[in-house]
């Protein structure tokens, strides 16, 4: 079948700094992945064309692209799944990263972010002669976030560091779960500690972009849910983040739904005065909403049968 | 042009890189790996089913596991190399476990174990069936930890040697398109296989025998390279790995009449026999037409959708992504690929080579503990023991040396070869064309089953390639990221790789291990129980021997 | 057609023009409604945070009330329809899991047999009606209006949960429906990406960045409005877009309208009817677009 390759490109010895278009069309066979037909051109049509790839089984990491506008990994995309009715299909470099030359990128911000969360073990006490006894439940679980390949699709389409580059990341948060989940590690509390400052794990906006992007199914967002569970457990619960879910989930077992009015400045905290600065800017948007009859009502109906909802609650948090 | 310096340089980050890397700075050496990708990149990553050693806290001896090795290489492997790592696998094993790789456990919470080929007791560790990976990324975090420098993305086109010793790197940083040199007391290689001179290969395209060419060409000899493991199962077309452990956790295999065919041919181990037994089983069921489109078949089916989810997560994946089956559904075609390269540079148990200040460990390297034929779940044992070792000693060798000179001029050979490659006359000829025909005729000759007239014709084959390079153009002339100059500079390497291979493959005159011969199908000890050397020379490649070191196993006949 | 319909909870409080308008709507295309209206919470994400198991017993409770009813449920919010999804995959994918659920459900008489399905309106009008259907019922050409989708998150990740390989129509629903409405379809970068509400409190600035973001796309490429299936969406893009533009330091002026406002223009309804005259955006430009005669009261 004929397929059209609509590449972006960067030459960096172009003295300008965009990207051009370049197209290429080819015969492939049904089964090439979106890699094979990149080496297809690479190799025999056009030798300046520029990536990384390796393993072709999905395990280096190397050839994480954009195709389409999603991050994907290239070597176990199947061209069918891609193509348009033409046949055509959008290839260009990962997003969030600067490039480099083509369908390369600078994956350095990515390695700082993942250094910063210093990602090696660290034990307490003594090394045992033997193996650190752990159990296999724990190993199997890891096994899933271990699974990460480094290779960038998730930070790749964080919607959050397309606007702000100071945030972690998921590939870096995933990482760091990867640690405070093991039982062999000591240092939760200082990572966890670290990570809820500016930045960490209260800065994801839970869009799953990193969920849907991950070729190797670490669904980086459930970790740093994960990560802000522990933080909650061991008492670092003096954030905007935990005091959000909290406030939300106190009104959902007290009326059964979201009390919308009293949500922000609950959450902000009311009583703290560190939060007036934000409480004060939320006046304006507070005072705009009532402008156009949208404030939501200060007193809060309860659903029909909200007693029903107590005692879910109640239910659930007994059983644990 | 720069010039750096540093008491040790490591050419390459993968397993053995790291954790040479790690053991020289550890032992006090300023070191600094050299690696043309990212260390997370290196093929380590896609060795799947485990590491070997022998526990002895679990009443596992290490006896047993050496001679496991000892008749696995049929009795090539170099025995006290080989009690060497037998010994420090299991304090190997906890210093990973130790660092935090995530190893499966017991129901106890031990380290748990699968049964991998060539040996009766299960002495596998493993993580699921990611293990290269989960060690990589394990090193890479501690490399990262210890603040390790690496010069990313470098590519070390030759070896500087002045005095008969080596004295550093030149090395083409490929962002910039930059010669520089790096001075070193000690240079460690750790640069991986030969598998992309074979097409196909379970090997990623980075494994281009760059660093068995950059020893070969100072004149270092290259041991056993007509060694060259065909992995049994892998897939038809791209050659990806399906790892031994499908076969460790209880897969069989099967022919086209859904026998399991392995009954044959190692009655007692079955699909655990050695890889090379195997191999040939497989490739004589193709060839007597008990074979769909030239496969047999690997059989998962009863082992259960769980185990399948669980333990061999990874393949389950690369099945149903690259050969489009459901593992616990139905069987998959598998058949004998290029998979590793037992031979390599030819160093002692310390990872010395024959040129003083130059170290190798890894798959580049040969000790020999592998001999003829590799055990599943040794590789992984191999890279770290040695890697230790070479880091270590390379590190005290650079302690006891004293500054010498290298001249700036060292890059000057290297600087005319690239402009030579970019100021060729245009031709047809590309390194994808060149390697390809490297590829197939090696997969076609120097394959599963051998003959004289097989490899003579690839050798022929390789030597008209030879000749092409000298007039291949390289097209891109930009300097920063110019894939193209790379690959051209990577295929140099593979032909003389390819090269050193067929040489050596058409001296060793009998079968042993990997290497076997329809013209000369038996093993003969009596002349051949050495190994071969291939020295690089101007009139041509030279062929020499060196004996086999044994110590407690005389060689017996091999069956499984 | 009838569905079991779950409003959510800001359809009718922070986003109280969504509620009546749907209703109009769905009325006018034949969409019969029952209220679910003891129905809690979804837990839009957040809850699930604290508690997963608790936010898929809250979602059961609702499913089996509409299996009670025999109905399928409707939604009218990305973030409803995407947490269902999500929680009833789970539920029915793992028959130990649900069996913890009931036991907990059973105490209120009800149990959740893993039937229901969850639809939003989005893909009712798509999949259920039918573009052509929907054509032929249409009084107004939109043709004036140059409109940008906005998914919203929860309706178009992950898309295993949200079934795309079953209805790929999902993935350019909202695409479907402007060009049906006659209008010109603005298509954007950003009509995947993340509007900023999660975030709203706990990072203002990114939060109002990602609405600057996207709006001022919208506004770059020609739009005179963007559509929206989700009222969390709706509220940051229209409710936050005055302070995104002072902190980017640009003009935006980009309505927002809701799904059923886009529709329910196509159908003749009057943009007051549709409740366009409470956005803190002004919707002039769209009353403009579609040549309305301004009310008498502005």
């Amino acid at each position: 079948m004929q397929v059209t390759l609509a590449v972006k490109r960067f030459d960096p010895e172009s003295g300008t700094n965009e990207q051009y278009d370049q197209e290429y069309t080819l015969e492939v066979e049904e089964y090439f992945t979106v890699l094979d037909a990149l080496l297809a051109v690479r190799d025999y049509e056009d030798p300046t064309l520029a990536l990384r790839c390796s393993c072709r089984a999905s395990i280096c990491g190397s050839c994480a692209m954009r195709v389409n506008g999603h991050a994907k990994l290239v070597c176990k995309t199947k061209l069918i799944n891609v193509i348009d009715e033409q046949g055509r299909v959008r290839v260009e470099p990962l997003g969030n990263m600067p490039v480099v030359k083509d369908l390369i990128v600078d994956m350095k911000p990515f390695w700082d972010k993942v250094r910063a969360v210093e990602p090696w073990l660290q034990p307490e006490g003594p090394e045992p002669e033997d193996e650190y006894i752990a159990p296999n439940d724990a190993m199997i679980h890891l096994t899933g976030v271990m699974g990460c390949i480094m290779c960038g699709a998730c930070v790749s389409d964080c919607t959050v560091l397309e606007v702000d580059p100071n945030f972690l990341g998921p590939a870096a948060l995933a990482k760091a779960y990867r640690f405070v989940g093991d039982p062999r590690d000591d240092a939760d509390e200082s990572r966890l500690k670290s990570l809820s400052a500016y930045g960490g794990i209260w800065d994801c906006t839970r869009c799953m972009e990193c969920v849907q992007a991950c070729p190797k199914g670490v669904a980086p967002m459930d970790r740093i849910m994960a990560l802000r569970d522990k933080a909650i457990s061991i008492g670092l619960d003096n954030t905007i983040g935990a005091r959000h879910t909290d406030v939300f989930t106190d009104s959902v077992k007290h009326s059964g739904r979201l009390n919308e009015f009293w949500l922000i400045p609950r959450t902000l905290g009311m009583f703290n005065p560190l939060s007036l600065p934000y409480l004060l800017r939320a006046v304006p948007v507070a005072w705009r909403a009532l402008r156009h009859r949208r404030l939501p009502p200060i007193l809060h109906k309860p659903i029909p049968g909200v007693q029903n909802v107590r005692r879910i609650f109640e239910r659930v948090e007994n059983r644990k | 042009m720069a010039v750096y310096q540093h008491d040790v340089v490591v050419v390459g980050a993968g397993l053995a890189g790291m954790r040479a890397a790690l053991a020289a700075q550890k032992s006090g050496a300023d070191v600094a790996m050299v690696t043309k990708v990212h260390p997370v990149r290196s093929h380590s990553n896609a060795a799947q089913g485990g590491i070997n050693a022998a526990l002895t806290s679990r009443g596992d001896t290490w006896d047993d596991h050496a001679y496991a090795t000892v008749k696995g290489s049929d009795y090539l492997g170099d025995q006290d190399a080989i009690e060497i790592m037998c010994q420090e696998a299991g304090s190997a094993l906890i210093e990973m476990e130790h660092m935090g790789v995530i190893f499966s456990r017991d129901d106890d919470g031990r380290l748990g174990t699968r049964r991998f080929g060539g040996q009766e007791v299960a002495r596998t560790f493993f993580v699921a069936d990611i293990t290269g990976q989960a060690m990589l990324h394990v090193l890479h975090e501690q490399i990262l930890g210890n603040r390790c420098r690496v010069y990313e993305e470098w590519y070390v086109t030759s070896l500087v040697v002045e005095d008969g010793e080596c004295r550093g790197v030149v090395a083409l940083e490929l962002m910039t398109g930059q010669l520089h040199l790096i001075k070193a007391k000690a240079v460690i290689l750790c640069t991986g296989g030969t598998g992309r001179v074979f097409e196909p290969s379970t090997n990623g395209l980075v494994v281009t025998a760059d660093g068995q060419a950059l020893a070969y060409r100072i004149g270092v000899p290259l041991m056993d390279m007509e060694m060259v493991q065909y992995h049994p199962t892998t897939l038809r077309g791209s050659g990806v790995l399906i790892t031994e452990a499908a076969r460790g956790e209880g897969a069989y295999l099967l022919n086209s009449e859904g026998d399991r065919f392995m009954e044959k041919y190692a009655p007692n181990m079955m699909e655990l026999a050695s890889r090379d037994v195997v191999s040939r089983a497989e490739q004589t069921e193709i060839n007597e037409g008990r074979a769909v489109d030239s496969c047999v078949f690997l059989d998962l089916r009863h082992l259960g959708k769980e185990l399948i989810e669980t333990k061999l997560s990874y393949i389950n994946e690369v099945a149903m992504d690259f050969a489009n089956v459901n593992l616990a559904e139905e069987p998959i075609p598998i058949r004998p690929g290029n998979h590793y390269e037992m031979g390599g540079i030819k160093t002692d148990v310390d990872g010395r080579c024959s040129v003083p200040g130059l170290y190798a460990a890894g798959e580049c390297a040969c000790v020999s503990v592998h001999g003829s034929n590799r055990l599943g779940a040794n590789s992984l044992l191999d890279t770290i023991v040695f890697g230790r070792r070479a880091g270590e000693s390379a590190a005290k060798y650079a302690k006891e040396a004293s500054d010498k000179p290298v001249p700036e001029s060292a890059i000057a050979a290297d600087r005319d070869m690239i402009k030579a490659f970019l100021d060729r006359e245009p031709s047809d000829d590309t390194p994808a064309k060149l390697r390809l025909a490297m590829g197939q005729i090696m997969n076609e000759h120097v394959a599963v089953f051998r003959n004289e007239e097989g490899m003579q014709t690839a050798l022929n084959a390789i030597i008209e390639l030879k000749e092409r390079y000298t007039r291949l153009p390289v097209k891109d002339k930009g300097q920063v990221f110019n894939t193209n100059l790379l690959f051209a500079l990577e295929l140099g390497c593979m032909l003389d790789s390819a090269e050193a291979i067929c040489y050596s493959a058409l001296a060793r005159k009998e079968s042993r291990g990997a290497h076997f011969r329809t013209d000369m199908p038996d093993r003969d000890d009596e002349n051949w129980l050495k190994h071969t050397l291939v020295y690089q020379t101007s009139e041509g490649p030279r062929i020499d021997y060196s004996p086999v070191t044994i110590t407690q196993w005389e060689p017996q006949v091999r069956s499984y | 057609m009838k569905f079991a319909f779950y409003p959510g909870c800001v359809s009718r409080g922070g986003c109280p023009e969504l509620y009546p308008a749907t209703l109009k709507v769905c009325d006018r295309l034949g969409i019969e409604l029952e209220e679910l209206t003891g129905a809690a919470c979804t837990g839009s994400g957040v809850l699930q945070e604290k508690d997963e198991f608790l936010g898929d017993t809250l979602n059961a409770r609702t499913f089996a009330m509409a299996e009670k009813m025999g109905l399928p449920v409707m939604t009218i919010c990305s973030t409803c329809q995407g947490v269902m999804s999500q929680a009833n995959k789970r539920l029915i994918g793992d028959p130990d899991y649900l069996a913890r659920v009931n036991e907990i459900l059973s105490e209120e008489g009800l149990e959740y047999k893993g039937g229901t399905t969850v639809k939003h309106l989005l893909w009712i009008l798509v999949e259920d009606i039918g573009v052509d259907s929907l054509k032929a019922q249409f009084t107004r050409s939109l043709d004036d209006l140059r409109v940008a989708p906005f998914y919203g998150c929860y309706i178009i990740r992950p898309s295993w949960a949200l079934e795309f390989d079953e209805h790929p129509g999902r993935a350019n629903s909202l695409e479907s429906l402007i060009e049906a409405v006659g209008a010109t379809l603005v298509d954007t970068e950003g009509k995947t990406r993340c509007c900023g509400f999660p975030i709203l409190t706990i990072n203002e600035n990114n939060s109002a960045a990602m609405v600057g973001k996207h709006t001022t796309e919208a506004q770059d490429l020609g739009a005179n409005a963007m559509v929206t299936p989700c009222p969390l969406c709706h509220l940051n893009l229209d409710g936050f877009q005055p302070r995104a533009a002072s902190q980017m330091g640009v003009s935006i002026h980009m309505p927002i309208l809701h799904l059923p406002q886009l529709i329910g223009l196509a159908l003749g309804f009057s943009s007051v009817e549709m409740g366009m005259d409470r956005h803190i955006v002004s919707t002039r430009q769209v009353q403009d677009a579609i040549a309305e005669a301004q009310p008498a009261t502005a």
